[in-house]
Parts: C-alpha cells; sequence; structure tokens
C-alpha cells in the first residue's frame, strides 16, 4: 500500500491536471444537478469542443517547438469557406473537397512557417499577420455573406454517428464493443512494455499501481462508452479525434521527430550544434498545425451547416489557453499532447457546465480566464518548489 | 601613505565549492595607474566585481577602504556615487540610443522628469571633446565601431565625475590604433589627477602605461610591482602570473601517434556581423590519430572560431579554407556533414550551445545520434535507456537516474553528459573547447583520464584551453592562436608556459 502512495505522489505533477479535470467534472455534474453527465450533454461536449481538441494537438507541437500561433481561428475560417465554395457554388465532390482543404490548409502553415524558420521572423507576427490576411480572404471568398448548406455526407463529419450493427435502435452495442475491443488493445500492449522492461533489468511500477491504473482507464472508457450508447453511440469526430491523439501522443513521445522538437524548443542553438536541422523542424511543425487547423474548419463548418465571415473568431485564444493549461511552458520544449487534451477539455467542460448553470458569457470569458492563470501560477510554483 | 585613494584589506570571497579571492590586499594611489594581471580565473574580474559593489557588503569578508573612510557599497550605484565607475569587458552601451542618451542613461539631465535635451547634447557635446571623439552627439550607438563605443563608455565615466576609473580589458577587442589612442586618453586622465585600474593581458600595454603592477595568482595576491622605481621586465611579471605547483594534476599517458586524421589549410573566418574583421587567419593545423593537441591563446583569439567554423560552418561568414580527414578532402558545410565525417565539437558553453537543460540525461546523451537507438525513425525506449545507463556508469556521471533532468547537475556532471552526448555520436575527430571551465579539481582528473583513454583509443583529440597547466599537462603537441593567427607551435618536450605567453603577447 505504501509503495502505491509512493507512486501516487511521484506522478501527482503528471495527473494533477486529470485530477483537476475530474474535480470540476464532478463539481459541475452536482451542481447541474446531473446535467452534465446526461448522455445527450457528454455527446453534445464532444461535439462543441472537438474543433478546439485537434488544433490544441497541433498547436501543442508549435508551442513545444518554441513558437505560437495566433491565426488558426482564422485558418479554420478561411478553409470553411473555401470548402462552401466549392461544394455549394461549383459542386464540386465532398472528398475531393475535404482533400484539397486539407493540403491548402497543410501548405498555409508551411508558408508561415517558411518566414518564421527560414526569414526568423518572430511567429507572434507572421501569425497575427495570418490571422488578418486569412480573416480578410474569408471575407472576400464568401462575400460578406453566409454560405451553405452542404450535401449530407460532408455533414455527416460532424454530426454523423458510427452505425450500429448489433443493437436494436435502443442501446448502442458497437460502441460498447469498439470500447471493449480498444480495452484490451491498451491491456495488451501495457503488460508487452511492462515485460520488455522486465527483461531489461529495470525497475517497474509495482504490480498493484499497474493494476489501479489499468482498472482506472476500463472504468472511465467504459463509463464514457456507456453514456454515448445510451444516446446515439460514437460520434464520428470523436474517432477522428482519437485516432489524432494516439497517432501524435505516439509521435511526440516514441518517434526521432518528435523528441527533436522537444530538444529544438528547449535549447535551438544545443540543437543544432546536435545536428538537428531545426529549420526545417520548425516549418513541419507549422504546416501540420496548419493541416490541423484546416481539419478544424471543416470539422466546424459541417457542424454549423454553413460557412460564416464569423466563423472561428477567438478559437486561437481557446487553443492556445488549452495548451498552457495542459502544461506546456511557454518558453518551448516542454509540454504534453494529452496535456493539451485535457487542457482542452477543461475548458470544455467549464463552457459547457457555466453555460447550463446560465451563467452568461460575460462571466463566463472572465472566469475561465482566472483559470488560466490559475494554471500555469500552479505549474511555476510547482517548478520553483523543486 | 597619505595618497593612499584606495585600499583594499584582506578581501575573500567564495563561491559555492570555489575559493575566488583568498585574503587580496590592493592598493591604489592617488592619480597613478595600476595594472592587475594575472590568468583567467585568477580572480581579477571578481576582485573588480567586490570593489564596485556588484558582489554587495556582506558577500565577501575584508574592507574597502576608499579615501579614507571605510565604504560598504550594497550595489554599483553606491560605488557611481563615491566616483568608481567600471567598464566592463563587454559594453553595456543600449545599441539604439544615441550616444548623448548613452552618455546620460540613469544619470539624466533633466527637470521634473522632463529630459533637457539642448543641456543633454552639450554636456555630451563636450565630454567627446574630452576623450577626443569625433562624432555627433545624435549618432546611433550601433552605427560606430567598437573603439569608438568604448571611448563612449569612458565619456559616460567621466559625466559621473569619476575619480577611480576601472577598465577590465578595454583594448582586448580593439585595433592596434584604437588601443593607442586609448592608453593615451589614460595618460591625460592620469595627469588631471584620475586613478585608473587597468585589466590587461596585454603585458606591453602594461609595461608601457602602468606605475604599479599587482599580480593575482588564483585568487591571491603574490605581489605588487612598482615601476616607477624600479626596471620591470615581462619575464619577471610571466612568472608572478603562472608559477605554480604542477605535480600530479594530469594523468599519465602512453602516447602512440599514428597517421594524420585531420588537416585544415588557410582557413579564414571573418565575424559575422563585422564583415571587415577576420576573426580566424589562415590558419594551418594537422592532427594525427591518438594525439591530444592542445590551442592555446587568449579568449578572442580565434580559437573557438576555428573549432566552430570547421564544425558545420557554426561560426562567422564567408569561410574559406580547405580542411582534409584522413587525407580525402572533406565536405564540412553543414553540422550533420560534419558529424558524418566523425567530427564532434564539446563547446565551451555547455548551457548555452550543449545541452537542453530542461530535458533529462538519457535524452541528452542520445540526441546526436538517435539512429542509433531507433528502427525505422521509432525510438526503442529501452535500448535508449540501456546505452544511457551505460554511459553513465562508464564516465561516473553522478545523478539520481538517467531520467534526472541536466539542469539539476553539477558542472563537471552536466561536462560528462556532454562528452557522452558526443562519444555517442561515435566520431574519429574530438574538438574539446574549454573542457573544464568551471568545475572542480576532482571532475577535472576525470575528464583528463577520459581525454587519454580516447587518444589511447586512436581517436584524434582538439583541447582548447585557456589554462597554460592543462594544455602542458595534457597535449602531445601545441599551437598558440593570437589574434586570429596561429602565432606558434610546439611540442610538448620543449614547450613552457613562458614560451606559450611570448607567443600570445
Amino acid at each position: 500500500m505504501s509503495s502505491i502512495i509512493k507512486a501516487f505522489k511521484a506522478n501527482v505533477r503528471q495527473y494533477g491536471m486529470l485530477i483537476a479535470l475530474i474535480v470540476i467534472m464532478l463539481f459541475f455534474e452536482i451542481i447541474t444537478q446531473g446535467i452534465l453527465l446526461k448522455p445527450l450533454n457528454i455527446t453534445n461536449l464532444v461535439l462543441q469542443n472537438s474543433y478546439i481538441l485537434i488544433m490544441a494537438i497541433g498547436m501543442l507541437l508549435v508551442i513545444v517547438a518554441g513558437h505560437i500561433d495566433l491565426s488558426v481561428g482564422s485558418i479554420c475560417a478561411f478553409i470553411g469557406s473555401t470548402a462552401a465554395v466549392m461544394m455549394v457554388q461549383y459542386h464540386v465532390n465532398a472528398a475531393v473537397t475535404v482533400i484539397a482543404c486539407l493540403i491548402l490548409g497543410a501548405l498555409i502553415g508551411a508558408w508561415q512557417g517558411f518566414w518564421v524558420a527560414y526569414i526568423k521572423i518572430p511567429s507572434f507576427i507572421v501569425t497575427l499577420a495570418g490571422m488578418l490576411v486569412f480573416r480578410g480572404l474569408t471575407l472576400v471568398m464568401l462575400q460578406g455573406l453566409s454560405v451553405g448548406p452542404f450535401p449530407k455526407e460532408f455533414q455527416m463529419i460532424s454530426s454523423g454517428f458510427i452505425p450500429d450493427f448489433l443493437g436494436n435502435g435502443e442501446f448502442h452495442l458497437t460502441t460498447m464493443l469498439i470500447a471493449v475491443l480498444f480495452l484490451a488493445a491498451v491491456i495488451f500492449f501495457d503488460i508487452r512494455a511492462r515485460r520488455k522492461r522486465i527483461e531489461y533489468g529495470f525497475d517497474v511500477p509495482p504490480f498493484g499501481v499497474f493494476l489501479l491504473r489499468n482498472a482506472g482507464i476500463c472504468a472511465a472508457v467504459l463509463f464514457i462508452c456507456w453514456l454515448l450508447a445510451s444516446y446515439k453511440g460514437l460520434p464520428n469526430v470523436l474517432i477522428i479525434l482519437f485516432a489524432l491523439t494516439v497517432i501524435y501522443a505516439f509521435i511526440t513521445t516514441q518517434t526521432v521527430t518528435g523528441r527533436r522538437i522537444y530538444a529544438l524548443g528547449g535549447n535551438e542553438k544545443a540543437a543544432k550544434l546536435s545536428g538537428v536541422k531545426t529549420k526545417r523542424l520548425v516549418l513541419l511543425t507549422f504546416a501540420n498545425l496548419g493541416l490541423l487547423s484546416a481539419l478544424a474548419g471543416l470539422v466546424f463548418a459541417a457542424r454549423l451547416n454553413v460557412a460564416t465571415p464569423k466563423a472561428g473568431t477567438g478559437f486561437e485564444l481557446d487553443v492556445i489557453a488549452a495548451c498552457f493549461i495542459g502544461g506546456a511552458s511557454a518558453t518551448g520544449g516542454v509540454g504534453t499532447v494529452i496535456g493539451a487534451i485535457i487542457g482542452a477539455l477543461v475548458m470544455g467542460v467549464m463552457n459547457n457546465g457555466m453555460s447550463i448553470m446560465g451563467i452568461g458569457i460575460d462571466w463566463q470569458q472572465a472566469i475561465k480566464g482566472m483559470v488560466l492563470l490559475l494554471a500555469v501560477f500552479f505549474d511555476v510554483y510547482n517548478k520553483s518548489k523543486n | 601613505m597619505s595618497d593612499v585613494i584606495l585600499s583594499m584589506r584582506g578581501i575573500t570571497k567564495t563561491f559555492p565549492g570555489v575559493k575566488a579571492l583568498d585574503n587580496v590586499n590592493f592598493d591604489v594611489r592617488q592619480g597613478e595607474i595600476h595594472a592587475l594581471v594575472g590568468e583567467n580565473g585568477a580572480g581579477k574580474s571578481t576582485l573588480m566585481k567586490v570593489l564596485s559593489g556588484i558582489y554587495p557588503h556582506g558577500d565577501y569578508e575584508g574592507q574597502i577602504i576608499y579615501q579614507g573612510k571605510e565604504c560598504r557599497f550594497r550595489e554599483i550605484a553606491d560605488s557611481e556615487k563615491a566616483g568608481i565607475v567600471i567598464i566592463h569587458q563587454e559594453l553595456a552601451l543600449i545599441p539604439f540610443l544615441s550616444i548623448a542618451e548613452n552618455i546620460f542613461l540613469g544619470n539624466e539631465r533633466h527637470s521634473f522628469g522632463v529630459i533637457d535635451w539642448g543641456k543633454t547634447r552639450a554636456e555630451a557635446q563636450k565630454l567627446l571633446e574630452t576623450v577626443g571623439l569625433s562624432e555627433s552627439p545624435n549618432t546611433l550607438v550601433t552605427d560606430i565601431g567598437v573603439g569608438k563605443q568604448q571611448l563612449v563608455e569612458i565619456a559616460k565615466a567621466l559625466s559621473k565625475e569619476v575619480q577611480l576609473l576601472i577598465l577590465d580589458e578595454p583594448t582586448a577587442t580593439l585595433n592596434e590604433n584604437d588601443s593607442d589612442k586609448l592608453l593615451k586618453l589614460l595618460l591625460r586622465f592620469k595627469e588631471q589627477g584620475i586613478s585608473s585600474i587597468l585589466i590587461s593581458h596585454k603585458l606591453n600595454e602594461v609595461e608601457r602605461v602602468a606605475d604599479s603592477i599587482t599580480i593575482l595568482r588564483d585568487g591571491k595576491t603574490i605581489e605588487t610591482l612598482d615601476c616607477t622605481t624600479g626596471e620591470i621586465n615581462e619575464d619577471q611579471i610571466i612568472r608572478g602570473m603562472v608559477g605554480r605547483d604542477l605535480t600530479n594534476r594530469f594523468p599519465r599517458r602512453g602516447a602512440k601517434i599514428g597517421e594524420v586524421i585531420l588537416e585544415v589549410r588557410d582557413w579564414t573566418v571573418r565575424h559575422p556581423l563585422h564583415e571587415n574583421r577576420t576573426v580566424v587567419d589562415k590558419a594551418n593545423l594537422t592532427l594525427r590519430r591518438g594525439e591530444v593537441l592542445g590551442i592555446a591563446g587568449l579568449m578572442g583569439s580565434g580559437r573557438t572560431e576555428l573549432a566552430m567554423s570547421l564544425f558545420g560552418q557554426s561560426y562567422g561568414r564567408d569561410i574559406t579554407g580547405q580542411a582534409f580527414i584522413r587525407g580525402a578532402q572533406a565536405d564540412l558545410s553543414t553540422v550533420n556533414k560534419a558529424i558524418d565525417a566523425g567530427l564532434a565539437y564539446v563547446t565551451e558553453d555547455r548551457k548555452t550551445y550543449g545541452l537542453v537543460l530542461d530535458e533529462d540525461v538519457k535524452n541528452n546523451i542520445t540526441l546526436v545520434n538517435l539512429e542509433e537507438v531507433s528502427n525505422s525513425h521509432i525510438i526503442d525506449q529501452n535500448k535508449e535507456i540501456h546505452l544511457a545507463n551505460e554511459y553513465r556508469g562508464k564516465f561516473n556521471i553522478k545523478c539520481s537516474n538517467i531520467l534526472q533532468k541536466t539542469v539539476n547537475l553539477s558542472g563537471g556532471n552536466q561536462q560528462k553528459v556532454v562528452l557522452s552526448k558526443w562519444l555517442f555520436a561515435g566520431p574519429d575527430i574530438l574538438i574539446l573547447d574549454e573542457p573544464t571551465r568551471g568545475i572542480d579539481v576532482g571532475a577535472k582528473y576525470e575528464i583528463y583520464v577520459i581525454i587519454n583513454k580516447l587518444a589511447e583509443e586512436g581517436k584524434g583529440v582538439i583541447v582548447i584551453s585557456s589554462e597554460l597547466p592543462e594544455i602542458l599537462g595534457l597535449c602531445d603537441r601545441i599551437y598558440v592562436m593570437s589574434e586570429g593567427k596561429v602565432a606558434g607551435e610546439l611540442n610538448a618536450a620543449e614547450a613552457s608556459q613562458e614560451k606559450i605567453m611570448r607567443y600570445i603577447l
């Protein structure tokens, strides 16, 4: 038991934000008398925040590399309007439109990355310019109007749910099946990793901790999926989001490129002298964020079923806040994908919970601002204590 | 002595683990130029920082008596109020402000907080005439050369009604003409009764202007020479600077020297910002397998610049010259090509250029050669941990485990991490730039052992160092650099500190 407590204490910083997220959820669950965790509301929560979450993943890489991107909201709007014009006015096929838009997003990101990495203009300025440019181009594209609605298959990106092969229409059994399969994979890989470590003769966390952690993951996943299954099942966008989280968590923690991004953000000069191609890497992180912003723009447009000139206004602030709440460092080199996801969820749950409580948008903003400041304060405080 | 303006008595200053100053006594007479000499790290700058209040009273032991009163400066403003002004080696001017604004920075000519521009310009003009600088007070500091910037610093000091002027290596970055002007200015100040303390490595300058010379070595006063009464020669000063016990500080090594592994011909590098300054001038060198080659010289003599420009053109512009590795001409135009060619450069500034401080020991060690621990781009964490632990054991890196952040390690252990990192890249040629700077004696010895082992394994090792005993104790052959040129070459058998010093100065 004492070893479990010890392991918990060592990881309290790592899990601090997760615990905070759970506490915040419980708080709103109680204060809203159970509305927060209603199946319908959970589904809404996912849909409402999906685009912020998608961009937070990309933003995290940019922040870890030591930069910032203020233009993501405008890129969202620009891509949404491009997609709308292509599909509604020129009747381009939805699949072709999506692919073209994603490529366009990556090019926009690469363009900004080029100015930052090769011309050495601070990212704050480059992307501030981008924020204005792409907002302006959105207005040009839409000529100040809202363009919609979209073809059915495009709307499915956001409003669709995975089909249920097994269920009876009441309870979405396929969702539960996917959850179980997923958990089996998680446990399989965890056991394998643990075996490998033991083979190498490394210390592993006590078996009790191992068991407890996996049990915790299982309980959380099953619970959320059960809630979703009692409504309409897994939303398509959650599948996308989930795949992105896994892929990017893997890239940042397990690959050579990921490691080099952290080194670049931690100490650019040392990374350069170690043979890291720093310029190319910076360009890559921006191109990647451009791609993910484009995806977020498509998801957002599909959800509203219309492209508007005002779409995505202020998204950049929520996205950046999510990364910092999730433990990223403003000076670069520190941060995790999971942290950014949790940060975005903290913001999302607070938005949702306060809306249910009937708190006005004015107070919501003020409270969210304070939460951002407090979260970063705890991080700084924790660091200075060590 | 009634004409003593400053008397520092029994000054002792300790940093964690190091005694930087040990019971130092230092007297300056009214209206003299007093030179303070000693090797890098002898404590000259520390002593001046104590005097000017950068290290506040209470931070050191001993007494400062200035103009007959004991002074307890708490900050630099206190010493300036008393008329003591220090001009640092790295100039403290704001580049995008004008000369006049810089002169009166922190000491503005104003009434009720509103700057009186007329008075500012007029007074600046007068001060510039005094120091002999013919530039408009409105010129931006960034637009004038280093020599003129030095004069602006002095004008700034004069504006504070300076009684005692401290110059820390003022001529290190100046050409001969500007140096000459500066020294003449000091002599003129002397006539006006202003005392100066001159820290300098250039003994010919010291001989020319100094009235007294105080020699520091290892934080202690060795002697004070009076130049007005007797003849002083350079040998006497050099002996005082370097004379110390050299037994058993360096591990023995049987040198097995093989074929030439690196040859550099006519290597020329210009300053990255000042196009017209040549920092490395037609340098030639050869390095053999199994050899430890020393490069001696002062800071700014082009040692680091030579090394970094060789290593993937990490420094400088308009780099010309040829490098041959194992007899074939090598393309060293990027860091990656240099690494592939078998080169490794261990920086003198490990915190800025060597380590990612926020990352752990393991990640720092594997950074240069992640391919070694990864399969098709995916890092094998277990293999990585295993290898990092191997290096930790081999080099005796003291850390709680390899997942400890490098920022929390001591200087010596940080240096071992940097060395591990480069050895993990598997180089044939290692350039170690000040490999023992700022680390304690025990760790130094461990680093020397590593260097010897690398040479025994048949690698070529270049050691750049400001510490002459280290160069002499480690190296088989020594190049001495001075003002960008390779000024001399010495074999270990014939080399001595005096001989190296001769080439340096």
